[in-house]
């Protein structure tokens, strides 16, 4: 099972969508001005990826190479037509709230790469499991740079839950006592919030190498 | 044929084969859903209606005596605009217009405006716009109350001139660094009630011809 964590592993952290390969970022900064919105589009592009990895695994052996983009695009457009019309009809208001955005998955680069560098040569169990893991991780950046801009720009936290999971969820919204600065939900809060974000990531993957040099360094005194 | 060679064969037959797919797909999930978007639509519109005009003030099907009117100048858009009839027993009570400011900030704003027979307003709000987060959204319910503020305003109250945000020398507040909004809206308001005011009977004389047939004789009598 140590493939299927090193899978896990790559999809969601060592090759993350957002922060390591940079993909999928237009949907991502305009999207993320709330908790719920970005996990809303994360687990509707995690659907579209975990399907769309399995389809093109099923018929990788039938993949001609000179159509194979036609044949994903193909696949990804209709399955994110799919997921827009039932976003539609059965979670109305986060449709209206979503609305250009589902669409816009098709768009998203992250899931061409994901069929072409994945999907195309890997088992549908392994090919699902890395759709799985690329699409968490993206999903993962969307939800905490969501929460970043909530927070700090309208000075909320899971607002509009209820739209995703019913009146039940409607009392869980949190409300700070100050009003937030506006430049977070802007669109320069997106890309400070991102730039953040990446510049943890580096940190933490750089800092225990940075710790062994300097213990080695330190050593000899 | 030298083009069609067993290559090109399974490219063409690969492409068509995952097309059929793919709209047996699509097809397939439209038919799930269309009826429930449809009803979700209909629903939201109506809930929409229902935030400018009282549900209890009416006893009609308010998507059912609907009406299309055009007048780019009052209106604001080139294209017709949906006007809601609303009656009660037989009698008009509310029009309930979905004019379109067009000079926000950051493009048309879209509105409803509740207008009940004597002219005065009994709601307005903002169903879609561009404006600045934070700064002109405070047009929408969801931010302030703002836009409450034309509750139960008409033509002669205020006068014509005081249909203008507070820096053109109106009554209506305007929000910090925001004016340009809110003066759009100010301004479509008071243009639908002036819409309004020229054309109420015609207006409702479709109701009646709409709603009950033999109200149709009645109205034209009166003519």
């Amino acid at each position: 099972m140590s493939e299927a964590r090193t899978l896990l592993a790559d999809g969601f952290w060592r090759n993350n969508v957002a922060l390591a390969q940079l993909l999928g970022l237009c949907p991502l900064l305009a999207i993320t001005t709330t908790l719920v919105n970005g996990l809303a589009l994360g687990l509707a592009t995690t659907a579209v990826l975990i399907a769309t990895n399995s389809i093109v695994s099923l018929i990788r052996r039938a993949l001609v190479p000179s159509v194979r983009i036609l044949v994903f695009v193909l696949i990804i457009a209709s399955l994110v037509t799919t997921v827009d019309l039932l976003t539609n009809a059965f979670f109305h208001d986060l449709h209206e709230i979503l609305g250009l955005f589902i669409p816009l998955i098709i768009t998203n680069c992250a899931i061409l790469a994901q069929a072409e560098t994945v999907a195309s040569q890997r088992s549908i169990g392994e090919a699902a499991l890395a759709g799985m893991a690329a699409g968490l991780g993206f999903a993962s950046v969307l939800i905490v740079l969501g929460a970043f801009r909530e927070l700090l720009g309208l000075g909320t936290l899971f607002s509009g839950l209820e739209l995703l999971f019913g009146d039940g969820a409607s009392g869980v919204e949190l409300s700070l006592p100050f009003d937030g600065m506006l430049a977070f939900v802007l669109p320069p809060g997106a890309f400070f919030g991102l730039a953040l974000l990446i510049a943890l990531r580096n940190y933490l993957r750089t800092a225990p190498e940075a710790q062994t040099r300097q213990t080695v360094v330190e050593d000899p005194s | 044929m030298a083009g069609l060679d067993r290559h090109s064969f399974r490219a063409i037959a690969l492409v068509a084969g995952v097309a059929v797919v793919a709209a047996a797909l699509m097809s397939g999930s439209h038919e799930i859903s269309a009826e429930r978007i449809r009803l979700n639509q209909r629903e939201r519109l109506l809930q929409a209606l229902h935030e400018v005009l009282d549900p209890a003030a009416h006893d009609n099907d308010l998507l059912r005596d609907q009406v299309l009117v055009m007048d780019p100048d009052l209106l604001g858009k080139p294209d017709p605009v949906e006007v809601f009839l609303a009656s009660r027993g037989g009698v008009p009570v509310a029009a309930i217009f979905a004019p379109v400011a067009p000079r926000g900030y950051n493009g048309p704003i879209d509105l409803l405006v509740g207008i009940s027979a004597n002219g005065t307003i009994t709601g307005v709000r903002v169903t879609g716009h561009r404006e600045t987060p934070g700064l002109g959204d405070k047009i929408d319910i969801d931010k302030s109350d703002w836009i409450a503020g034309f509750d139960g305003k008409s033509l002669s109250m205020p006068t014509l001139t005081g249909w203008n945000v507070v820096s053109d020398g109106g009554e209506f507040d305007a929000f910090t660094s925001a004016t340009v909004t809110p003066r759009a809206v100010v301004r479509a308001v008071r243009d639908t009630l002036i819409y309004f005011e020229q054309n109420r009977e015609a207006l409702f004389s479709q109701l009646a011809a709409a709603g009950a047939p033999a109200d149709t004789g009645a109205s034209g009598v009166a003519q």
